[in-house]
């Protein structure tokens, strides 16, 4: 080979692994910072991982919100319609966090299952609700729609009547 | 009858961009001297009918006219004059009408300001934004009419204008972040009006190059602002979130930082034509993109409008159109592209390479990063958010390489470098970048990694650029004189580099030092932190113009004597939104940042308490970057080419 030709090639070939590299370093990266969303449904059927931070959203239940009383640690349940899932957080609540509210909490999953969230985010403005809580509260509904119609019993879990959907 | 005439005006100024985009283009591939003269008073007509429209908006708002929809959606009789003002911008349609009015005052200063480019050149540069504006004008027009009526029963009040947006930051911040995005639609016209004449020539990058300043500095302030506004309107006390409506405004700002670079080896060595083409199309690019992002609602963010899907597919439209048909013309034109010469890689030239790189890698990863949430849904990998260690496990060493880099290749010269002189410069960087590291932290309390890192570098990058302006102004007369030689464009480079430093030093210091607590308060509670103690009194009701107050107060002593009084405030406005304003005492070491949560058992309240050192650095940071592209793109160079190029031309024919 031409020597300019072989520079140009190992000049090529160094390029291409070090963007290979490169671009294999940003997905691992990627794959460890992911935050799965699920709707309390399938926390509840045992979807969500244990071990990655998860995130949750839906409905914060009507008289659900419970504070302790010498901390800001506190414990609500979310709920899509069908499901609930007991929240706990210690910190500041958003402005727009309200019980009847949108709602999604990131955190990890304990068993109970209890979600230990180290953020809760709400709705920023009242004509907005995240898209993936809206899906959720339908597939939700539906669900319990379906399960209703079957003529099946509501289970040990509690309903959430009230809370409709946006 | 106001608002009717906005809408037909703004019809006009849609018909008036379609002319300017078609006529001036024919006239060039025809060689019609009327039709390229065309463009330039097409210029001023879009930009007046444009204006026309965005006046008749802002007289429905400030007039109360709550029978047109967007008014009634976003303004409200006791909302003060200035904020019905800003309101025209405060949503989707408004910020888009501004947007297209934005976009015409550019075109119309390319023409006042490109009399003296070969008409040729600016016809179809013109063309090319009128284009742009006609794509803008339609999307307005067919999916997001600002001026559509409620009738017959229009509302007697309107609902309000969202209350994180009154405030003096959203009068000022999407206007100064338009003016750079939009900024960025004059590189990229001249990038098309290049490839579209075939000519690449240094003339060509020399007038492109004070416009992409000029837009880079109007976007570095947007964002500077927009991290300010975050900082003190969300109440949180953080100044970047890796939001992806933060990232849609970072990823062309980056872009735009390595085009400013990238056009300099291109104007200086003639290099690299072909990737600054590159470059500007893309940072145009990523501009739509960001508005594709905002505008679409497809992603969950602090700034999501309400989602309609309709929007979101003309702009994905667009975006195809723009992109595709860019790429297309680049690849059938740049081929033809004569082949440069060569460069060492110890030259300033491959330095800017390698800035260049890294700004892009940075962009990828952030592009992956915000798009990949996205990917995933569309392809069913189930609900995902990428979290912001993903961001920082990548921003930071690449910025931190970034800096090393740019302390070093400012020194370098063109074509290629005796190192062997840097030994000094070079020597003196590492010592004290070495000292400062290990030093300046203790300044703040025990060492950090983070702190040492970013001071080390932001010192790096002072030591060496004061070494070359002393170098630089060496000479007969003295330092003062040799300072006074130095030419605008330099002093933009310095300051620019110097506003770096000052933004990682501040990242790193509020990063390592910021002591944050989130704690219940009952009146007469005290809490002690970083010597100051900070004492709960309570909290009263206050009325505002439209809304109602709790404002608490918070007196801050240090060593026992009085320091200061905070008041932050929860506020409640008509239409049931909370907000909450965080009292602030700034200062250029240290903001005591104070904000309340929620009202607890008894009178005790939920309180952040912050004490940030250096976080003011960051923005300052910012501003000087801005002031630097200013001042680089005021150099007088870029005015007198243009009559020494004509009188050149002219001597040349006689």
């Amino acid at each position: 080979m031409h020597p300019q030709r072989r520079r140009r090639l190992a000049l090529v070939l160094f390029i291409v692994a070090l963007s290979s590299l490169g671009v294999g370093l940003a997905v691992y990266a990627l794959r460890q910072n992911l935050n799965l969303f699920y709707t309390p449904r399938q926390v509840v059927a045992g979807e969500a991982s244990t071990l990655a931070r998860i995130r949750v959203g839906g409905m914060v239940v009507r008289g659900s919100l419970e504070r302790e009383p010498d901390s800001l640690a506190v414990r609500f349940r979310l709920t899509d319609g069908d499901r609930e899932l007991w929240v706990r957080y210690e910190g500041i609540l958003p402005d727009l966090f309200g019980e009847g509210e949108a709602a999604v909490a990131a955190g990890h999953l304990r068993p109970g299952p209890l979600l230990e969230a180290d953020q809760v985010l709400a709705k920023h403005d009242e004509n907005y609700t995240p898209p993936e809580v809206v899906e959720g509260m339908k597939a939700g509904h539906a669900a319990r729609a379906a399960r209703e119609a079957a003529g099946q019993e509501a289970t040990s879990q509690p309903n959430a009547a009230e809370d409709s959907a946006p | 009858m106001i608002p009717e005439y906005g809408h037909f005006a703004l019809i006009l100024a849609a018909c008036v961009s379609l002319a300017l985009g078609v006529v001036p283009l024919l006239g060039a591939a025809r060689r019609r001297p009327l039709w390229i003269a065309a463009a330039r008073p097409l210029a001023g007509g879009q930009l007046a009918f444009a204006g026309v429209a965005f006046a008749c908006l802002a007289a429905a708002f400030l007039g109360d006219d709550f029978s047109v929809a967007y008014v009634a959606a976003n303004s409200n009789r006791l909302l003060p004059w200035f904020y019905k003002l800003s309101a025209v911008w405060g949503a989707h349609e408004g910020s888009l009408l501004r947007w297209v009015l934005v976009l015409s005052g550019w075109t119309a200063a390319v023409a006042v300001a490109g009399r003296g480019l070969p008409a040729l050149l600016l016809a179809r540069v013109l063309a090319v934004m009128g284009l742009v504006a006609f794509g803008f004008h339609l999307f307005l027009l067919l999916t997001s009419n600002p001026f559509a009526r409620l009738l017959p029963l229009p509302p007697d009040d309107g609902g309000d204008l969202n209350p994180l947006l009154q405030d003096f930051g959203l009068i000022v911040h999407p206007p100064l972040l338009y003016m750079g995005y939009v900024g960025l639609a004059v590189p990229f016209a001249f990038a098309i009006a290049a490839l579209l004449a075939g000519r690449l020539d240094a003339a060509w990058v020399r007038w492109m190059r004070p416009w992409t300043n000029a837009a880079w500095a109007f976007l570095t302030l947007g964002i500077a602002l927009g991290s300010w506004w975050a900082y003190y309107e969300l109440g949180w006390g953080g100044w970047w979130f890796w939001d992806p409506v933060e990232n849609a405004s970072l990823m062309p700002w980056l872009l735009a930082t390595a085009l400013a670079h990238s056009l300099a080896v291109t104007e200086k060595r003639g290099l690299l034509r072909g990737w600054t083409l590159l470059l500007a199309i893309f940072a145009f690019a990523l501009s739509l993109l960001g508005t594709f992002l905002v505008r679409s609602g497809v992603l969950t963010s602090v700034h999501a409008f309400a989602a309609d899907p309709t929007r979101g597919v003309f702009v994905l439209g667009f975006l195809g159109v723009v992109i595709g048909g860019s790429l297309l013309l680049y690849g059938l034109r740049v081929p033809t592209l004569p082949a440069p010469a060569g460069f060492g890689w110890r030259s300033r030239e491959a330095a800017l390479l390698a800035n260049n790189a890294l700004l892009v890698v940075i962009t990828g990863v952030v592009l992956l990063g915000t798009l990949y949430p996205l990917i995933a849904d569309v392809l069913g990998w189930g609900k995902i958010s990428v979290g912001p260690p993903y961001f920082d496990s990548f921003f930071v060493p690449l910025t931190l390489g970034l800096a090393l880099l740019l302390g070093l290749g400012a020194l370098l010269q063109w074509k290629d470098t005796a190192l062997l002189r840097l030994r000094g410069a070079l020597g003196l960087g590492a010592v004290v970048a070495l000292l400062a590291g290990i030093l300046l932290p203790r300044l703040w309390g025990e060492w950090r990694w983070g702190a040492g890192l970013a001071l080390a570098a932001a010192c790096w990058i002072l030591a060496l650029s004061g070494w070359d302006l002393w170098r630089k102004s060496a000479g007969a007369g003295g330092f003062w004189q040799g300072v006074r030689r130095l030419r605008a464009g330099y002093w933009g480079m310095t300051v620019a580099h110097l506003g770096v430093a000052l933004a990682i030093a501040g990242a790193g210091v509020t990063g390592s030092y910021s002591l944050e607590r989130d704690l219940r308060m009952a009146p007469g509670d005290r809490l002690d932190l970083a010597g100051w103690e900070f004492r709960f009194e309570g909290v009263r009701e206050v009325a505002g113009p439209n809304y109602r107050s709790q404002k608490g107060v918070v007196t801050v002593t240090r060593a026992g004597q009085p320091a200061m009084r905070l008041q932050p405030e929860k506020r409640r406005y008509l239409g049931g939104q909370v907000m909450t304003e965080a009292a602030i005492d700034a200062g250029l070491w240290r903001d005591l940042y104070v904000a309340l949560g929620e009202p607890l058992d008894g009178e005790a309240w939920s309180v952040r308490v912050h004490v940030k050192p250096g976080v003011r650095w960051i923005w300052l940071g910012g501003a000087w970057i801005a002031l630097g592209a200013a001042l680089a793109a005021a150099d007088r160079r870029y005015r007198t080419r243009a009559t020494v190029a004509a009188s050149a031309a002219i001597s040349a024919g006689g």
